[in-house]
């Protein structure tokens, strides 16, 4: 193990030491307790790391793979037992093979990692490619599924819950909650400062993934005036903690109420794009507004 | 003249520290500007004076003050770093000096509002990156321009620049311009928001030196109050606001006025209003006396 020393700390903001890594653009952030932060190998990534070994929350796009690893042994050079899959999409889980392979000749330790996800995750990759998209490759699959409301473990001496929310950002979504670190991981339920992709074709609604919101601010408790206490890492974007996520919740929900409106008012997907129901956001958050305004449409319309 | 020099060069040294100036010690709010909008607080539909663009007038159209009730996360929420000056600002400077070299580290501030502790910086430190949790005091580092000490202050959380729904994003960058004047403090906020703000939002705030201030505890703790079905966002979908022209009506404003943008702000503005006719009888704020002692009507 090579913990806190090879993070050169840099400064502190509510709790989060900063550190600069030596891997390309993928850097580390420690967030609190035993968990970490790497961003820039795709989706966020969060990290685990304690005397039993490590664990990963999604494992970024498979060419990015390697700086992925060389940013997490700068904080650990333990094995990597577990890999959390939050979703299907390929830039969280298209390192899953790249750690696998890595897991027995770690140390010794003999065994692959074990890969977890929600059953729907592997149903989708075992499925028929949505659109364009190439298959899915059996060795990006979990080899661990559960399909019940939330799975939970104990791992690096803490409780690590797993829940599944349903038809949210995907149908296969999970949030990871470190219970004793009081860190969330989310996936891409929540990405701050980027519209949410909702991908119907994969089973997601924007009633779940608000549903999927309040599930994570239901898990967050913030400390003294409404700031720090529970960490939210994001699917993409920033660290954050609850208000944060109360503001994205807002935004989605407000929206998603305007175009509930203009529904009722008999409005075609063409009027309501044309009334910009998320104009008051689109100077704020990144993507296509027509593409998220579109998907809350078709999903309540369904 | 050996023993001479010694005297000089210490006095020397004692002088060199001192041309910075210290802001520690008790101040108390004056609050002769904008009165009305910072203690009793604004009126809905007030955005005037405020560079702000279509967005920021939309999303402030659409704020709801049920929200900060009925959204327990909201109970609680304190001020940002560039408002909390604004409010119930009796404030507390200290400094933190290293023991060693005697240089500068930072400077602490404590606001009676939320009890809000914020440090400025002043050892070069860099930000931190893009990706780091961002603060309702945010980062600030200040540096020396004569005897005016400049802070920029980096990675605010999303919060309000009026306290009528006019938002300030995340992507602020403020920058504070301190100035003594003897007894008296004058602090110069600057807010760039490219979100919200088409041309940065100037305003300035004083306090004098109150030594036998006593900052109290604010405290506040949340809690459900109301019944609601969860997931509850209060709100006002476009164009149901009922509240929007009061404030152009109590005071005699044409409505466009009181809508605020840039154009807003200059005194040429004023050739485009015509003749101000101001109300029969007055509306708000007739029989002040004090600031904690006014009477809405």
């Amino acid at each position: 193990m090579k913990p806190a020393q090879f993070v050169s700390a840099l400064l502190l903001l509510g709790g989060a030491v900063c550190a600069q890594q030596p891997a390309g653009d993928v850097h580390v952030l420690r967030v609190q307790g035993g968990i970490y932060m790497v961003v820039g190998g795709g989706g966020n990534i969060a990290v685990q790391a304690g005397k039993d070994g490590i664990l990963l929350v999604d494992t970024g796009l498979t060419e990015l793979a390697p700086k992925v690893l060389a940013a997490v042994r700068t904080i650990s050079d333990g094995p990597v037992r577990y890999i959390l899959n939050t979703h299907v999409h390929a830039d969280h889980t298209g390192g899953n093979e790249y750690f696998v392979k890595q897991g027995g000749a770690l140390n010794g330790v003999p065994g692959e990692p074990r890969v977890i996800a929600h059953l729907a995750v592997q149903e989708r990759m075992a499925g028929p490619p949505v659109g364009n998209d190439a298959p899915m490759p059996r060795s990006l699959w979990p080899n661990d599924t559960y399909s019940t409301p939330f799975k939970d473990f104990f791992f690096n001496n803490e409780p690590v819950f797993v829940y599944h929310a349903p038809a949210a950002h995907t149908d296969g979504d999970s949030i990871v909650l470190f219970r004793r670190s009081d860190v969330v991981s989310t996936g891409d339920i929540f990405t701050p400062g980027r519209y949410p992709f909702i991908d119907l074709q994969r089973g997601g609604s924007v009633q779940g993934l608000i549903a999927g919101l309040n599930k994570i601010l239901e898990l967050a408790v913030p400390a003294r005036y409404q700031e720090g206490g529970t960490y939210i890492i994001p699917g993409h974007g920033r660290l954050c903690d609850e208000a944060d996520v109360v503001e994205f919740r807002d935004m989605v929900t407000i929206i998603r109420d305007r175009v509930q409106d203009s529904i009722k008012k008999g409005m075609t997907l063409e009027q309501v794009k044309s009334a910009r129901p998320s104009f008051d956001y689109d100077t704020q958050y990144s993507g296509s507004a027509d593409a998220f305004v579109e998907s809350i449409y078709k999903s309540l319309k369904r | 003249m050996a023993k001479l020099r010694i005297p000089i060069l210490a006095a020397a040294l004692v002088a060199r520290a001192f041309a910075q100036v210290d802001f520690s010690g008790e101040w108390s709010p004056l609050y002769h500007e904008d009165a009305p909008e910072r203690l009793p607080g604004p009126e809905l539909g007030d955005y005037t004076e405020l560079p702000i663009n279509a967005a920021a007038r939309m999303r402030a159209d659409s704020w709801d003050a049920d929200r900060i009730s009925v959204v327990e996360q909201y109970q609680c929420r304190p001020h940002g770093s560039d408002y909390s000056m604004r409010g119930l600002g009796n404030l507390r400077v200290w400094r933190e000096i290293d023991q060693t070299t005697q240089k500068l580290i930072a400077f602490h501030t404590h606001m009676l509002a939320w009890d809000s502790e914020r440090v400025i910086y002043m050892d070069g430190r860099p930000h931190p990156p893009d990706y780091a949790a961002h603060t309702w005091q945010g980062f600030s580092t200040g540096a020396w321009d004569g005897n005016m000490l400049t802070i920029t202050t980096t990675h605010l959380k999303e919060n309000y620049i009026r306290r009528n729904g006019v938002p300030r994003s995340e992507q602020a960058i403020v920058t504070e311009h301190w100035t003594r004047h003897g007894d008296y403090l004058t602090v110069t906020t600057v807010i760039e928001d490219p979100v919200f703000l088409t041309e940065p939002l100037v305003r300035s705030d004083n306090w004098f030196v109150d030594p036998g201030q006593h900052i109290g505890i604010f405290g506040c703790e949340y809690a459900a109050e109301l019944p609601r079905p969860e997931g509850t966002v209060p709100h006002h979908l476009p164009g149901t606001n009922p509240f929007l022209k009061e404030f152009a009506g109590w005071y005699g404003l044409p409505y466009e006025a009181t809508r605020g943008g840039a154009e807003t702000l200059y005194p040429e503005y004023r050739s485009k209003l015509g003749e101000y006719k101001p109300p029969e009888k007055c509306e708000r704020y007739c029989t002040c006396t004090t600031l904690f002692n006014c009477n809405l009507r």
